[in-house]
């Protein structure tokens, strides 16, 4: 696919009636070129590219699980235009050395921008601050800074990196788990692990920790971003906290709008996730702070991972679910379909919101002339029946299998050229 | 019968009283010169242990052997997660062997039902993790109905470490189903969030469950739980906890005391309690024998025929 | 040539016959029952030259009653009483993997054990013969009686092993598809032998062993 002009014809941009849209070198334009390849998209919903706050791509280090070749195709078939790759790879993401590599292979491989996350301490370790600035004035400028998959427990050094980071406007992806309530748990304490028999991990262990970081991003003027929320008591407070005009964020994975911890039942470790999935009430409560923006972004945690590491005894096996490929479908399902979202809501809460908290200027905008040539074609008419087997992802280890879900991605352009056309790569 | 006995709760009433009844018939051959049936003679059970047990496996092995069963003992101790063979090429393994039952005791909640997923044997739960452990919890019905004749509208008191308890899981599932009272005892430290939808009572206070329970069963206090902060002390365990004399003589007249073993006398049980009339610890010791014949003979004699056509 | 027919366990006892009762045709009737049973015990004295050192030991559930009767019948005509009780044959049986478990029933030996004995097995139905054959692995792990006799209240035939009855109340010839249903009062509430046409819901030229108890696992 050569060509640099489209017309991609009869699109209904956010779900509206359908139009042409014109591309044109990368960007969208307001009158057809001449010789510009037509794609019949009747009936097709035009989204901004999506945006993923939350993925991880695993490379350096567990190229058996994922390699951001495959996460990002993965990611470019789930409708993203970009995604920020996580810190917790082999080495550390915590040096300006680490995020520039993992920011060219993304280039490399040109499914769709990365976007690397920098860790917040050396070695996630949450002692030392690393060295945010290199980062941040790195060719890959690091905005997202996390240490993922780890809390920054020690509120001295969040206090610290939360001041620090006003100097590049960056924002710090809180993972909330307060590791001493969390000692060995594997799964949401309640009524089901009582029964099972598998060690709680109370809702209180991620809200004592949101509560404490809207306190100091206030008292520090901050930016933080909570990821990952599982809990309705995560959702009150944070919009308590947005209440109080303070710069805090948060985002939803799609299983958590989804999945209820009951599905642990069968002890199979595809339903392991840090955060655990929750109660049936805690998903009403995430579905509706998202829906009235308390959640501003949807976000994958996209988390393969080798199926050894998966096809264990549960408290053995890794935690975590992959993503990309049936996020879209998933938010529809719990969203659009619900009635919760319109498709200007989902567009707003997987693309335009991430893209602003990610500090990303050429994604999430809206689909006008000028605009970036960003978007996403989404047959909302088509259901689908999830097969690990088919995954782009060399992650097998999605919840979803076996399950049909609504709405795929025909195509993504990313700045103008397709990565993904008639749902297949290009 | 299921296939597997996997949780407590996979028996029906039918079953579990099959169970006990089957159990029944088979207590009298300890009383035979010849004390084994040709029942399973050609099956093959595994003793898949991932913990140490020897009283657990040696009950299951006896079982096993008095129904002519062959044996295989498969200890796969150190419980690591990261070296070693993991669960499923175990499974493969006795898969290869031809196993006709395999009775796996782990130390992660839920192993069982992972192994039941790749193998086609019958796969009995020998105590997961801080799940469940059904077939003490039968052996422990087996022994209160043997003791007080009924079971149906017994008062039961379990009493402490529930929160990590395999019996007590197990117990409250089976004597929910077999028409029980259970009342579980325990600092609230040491009963799970959660408990409130079991189908049982919860007290704090030892001292006034005691006069209304025909059973108290005891359950053991682990080492580690001694350090994990869940008590302040073991002393201070003993006295809202421990069972003492002058607690068992609180106890109606024909009230039983049990404890799946092995016992911290001196820390939940004090010695003399221990070795009191009133006690059926040895009762069911002998009484998991029996059980556990039940329990294969109703899961293997059949034969994978009859499972695949049921 | 067996069926490998799966079957869900046996009801609690006593057992309903299989088939359709109303369909079978009485072939003995309350008072045949009675004489035979007199038969049987008069014969059981005669062979043995008197009731000294007799145990009778019924298969369940028909066959230990049968066994009491028989025993009761034995006490009017020698003034003693005999030993009765029962053997459980389940955990003997070779056809538990094509037919699936079954409960067990009580094995009740008399205290006096049954060592240097003559036992007298009961049973309702002799058939293939097979019942008695694990009845007999059963003796051996009891103890060892001076010898063993068989007594059934009817023969159908059709035996599969070198077995025969030293008793029988009465020799019914029958085709392999028929059913032999005994009623006993105490289990049935009346007595009588009902020979009934195949069970049409059970695929399959044999029904099962020996003894209508075993017939009618439903």
């Amino acid at each position: 696919m050569s060509a640099t002009s489209w017309v991609l014809r009869g699109v209904r941009p956010l779900g509206a009636d359908p139009v042409d849209l014109y591309v044109e070198d990368g960007v969208i334009v307001d009158a057809p070129l001449s010789g510009a390849e037509t794609y019949d998209a009747g009936g097709l919903i035009a989204l901004p590219g999506l945006v993923d706050l939350h993925t991880h791509l695993r490379e350096p280090g567990r190229e058996d699980a994922e390699t951001v070749e495959t996460g990002t195709l993965a990611a470019a078939l789930g409708g993203f235009t970009a995604v920020h790759a996580m810190a917790n790879t082999e080495p550390v993401a915590d040096v300006a050395g680490v995020v520039e590599q993992v920011w060219r292979l993304g280039q490399d491989a040109g499914h769709c921008d990365v976007h690397p996350v920098g860790a917040v301490t050396l070695g996630l370790r949450g002692e030392q601050i690393a060295e945010l600035g290199a980062m941040a004035e790195s060719a890959a400028r690091v905005r997202v800074f996390s240490d993922d998959g780890h809390c920054v427990h020690d509120p001295m050094v969040m206090r610290r990196a939360l001041e620090y980071l006003r100097a590049f406007d960056g924002v710090i992806a809180q993972h909330a788990q307060d590791p001493r309530l969390t000692d060995a748990a594997q799964m949401n304490e309640g009524v089901q692990s009582a029964r099972l028999g598998l060690a709680g991990w109370p809702a209180v262990a991620e809200e004592a920790v949101i509560a404490r970081d809207c306190l100091l991003a206030a008292h520090v003027g901050g930016r933080v971003h909570f990821c990952h929320v599982s809990t309705a008591g995560s959702v009150e407070l944070v919009r308590w906290a947005k209440g109080k005009g303070w710069n805090v964020t948060a985002e939803v994975t799609p299983h958590h709008l989804l999945l209820t911890d009951d599905l642990v039942s069968t002890y199979d470790p595809v339903f392991k996730v840090n955060p655990p999935l929750r109660t049936a009430e805690d998903v009403a409560a995430l579905r509706a702070g998202l829906a009235d923006g308390t959640i501003d972004a949807v976000a994958t945690d996209h988390a393969p991972h080798a199926l050894e590491d998966k096809e264990t005894e549960w408290a053995a096996a890794a935690f975590g679910m992959t993503g990309l490929e049936t996020a879209l479908s998933v938010v529809v399902a719990a969203m659009v379909e619900t009635g919760q979202l319109d498709w200007a809501g989902l567009a707003d809460r997987m693309s335009v919101r991430p893209a602003r908290i990610g500090r990303l200027s050429g994604q999430g905008q809206p689909l006008v002339p000028g605009a970036p040539a960003n978007l996403v074609l989404v047959d909302s008419e088509a259901r689908w029946t999830v097969d690990p087997r088919q995954s782009a992802s060399r992650g097998r280890n999605t919840p979803f299998a076996g399950r049909e879900l609504p709405a795929r991605v025909v195509a993504t352009f990313l700045r103008g050229r397709p990565t993904v056309l008639d749902g297949k790569p290009t | 019968m299921n296939r597997h006995l996997l949780s407590a709760a996979d028996l029906s009433r039918d079953d579990a009283l099959l169970v006990l009844d089957t159990a029944e018939e088979l207590a009298h051959l300890a009383d035979r010169p010849i004390k084994k049936l040709p029942t399973l003679r050609g099956r093959t059970v595994v003793n898949l242990f991932f913990e140490d047990s020897t009283r657990t496996r040696t009950s299951f092995e006896v079982a096993a052997k008095r129904l002519s069963a062959d044996v295989i003992n498969f200890s796969a101790k150190g419980s690591s997660v990261s070296k070693g063979e993991s669960l499923k090429d175990t499974a493969l393994t006795l898969e290869a062997m031809g196993a006709d039952a395999v009775v796996v005791r782990h130390w992660a909640s839920g192993a069982p039902h992972r192994l039941a997923h790749w193998i086609r044997g019958s796969v009995v739960n020998a105590g997961d993790g801080t799940h469940e452990h059904p077939t003490q919890a039968l052996l422990d019905a087996f022994t209160m109905r043997q003791r007080l004749g009924r079971l149906v509208g017994l008062k039961v008191a379990v009493v402490g470490d529930v929160l990590h308890s395999r019996v007590a899981r197990s117990n409250v599932l089976l004597l929910e189903t077999l028409g029980a009272e259970v009342t579980l005892v325990a600092p609230p430290t040491l009963l799970p969030v959660g408990v409130e939808a079991w189908p049982c009572s919860v007290s704090f206070d030892l001292d006034a469950v005691l006069p209304k329970s025909d059973v108290v069963m005891m359950l053991r206090v682990q080492r580690e739980r001694m350090h994990g902060g869940f008590f302040p002390t073991t002393r201070e365990y003993s006295r809202r906890y421990g069972l003492d004399a002058r607690r068992m003589a609180m106890l109606p007249d024909e009230g039983i005391v049990m404890h799946p073993g092995p016992m911290n006398r001196g820390v939940e049980i004090a010695a003399e309690v221990a070795d009191s009339v009133r006690s059926t610890i040895v009762e069911q010791v002998a009484n998991g024998v029996s059980v556990r014949m039940a329990v294969l003979y109703l899961l293997l004699g059949g034969g994978p025929e009859i499972e695949a056509g049921a | 040539m067996t069926p490998a027919h799966p079957l869900p366990p046996r009801p609690a006892t006593p057992r309903p016959v299989s088939g359709d009762p109303s369909a079978a045709r009485p072939v003995l009737e309350a008072a045949d029952v009675g004489r035979a049973l007199t038969r049987i015990a008069h014969e059981i004295v005669e062979r043995n030259r008197g009731a000294a050192g007799l145990v009778l030991l019924g298969i369940p559930t028909r066959g230990v009653t049968l066994a009491r009767r028989i025993a009761g019948r034995i006490e009017v005509v020698e003034g003693t009483t005999v030993p009765v009780g029962s053997v459980d044959v389940t955990m003997y049986r070779d056809d538990l993997r094509l037919r699936g478990i079954r409960p067990l029933e009580e094995t009740e030996i008399p205290p006096e054990g049954i060592d240097g004995t003559t036992v007298v097995l009961v049973d309702d139905v002799l058939f293939s013969g097979r019942t008695v054959r694990a009845a007999l692995d059963a003796l051996s792990d009891l103890g060892r009686p001076r010898a063993v006799q068989l007594a059934v209240l009817v023969d159908r035939g059709h035996r599969e092993l070198p077995i025969r009855a030293d008793y029988v109340g009465k020799n019914i010839p029958t085709s392999l598809r028929e059913t032999v249903h005994v009623l006993i009062d105490e289990v049935d509430g009346r007595d009588a032998v009902l020979l009934g046409p195949a069970d049409v819901s059970r695929p399959g030229p044999r029904r099962d062993e020996d003894g209508a108890d075993q017939e009618v696992v439903r």
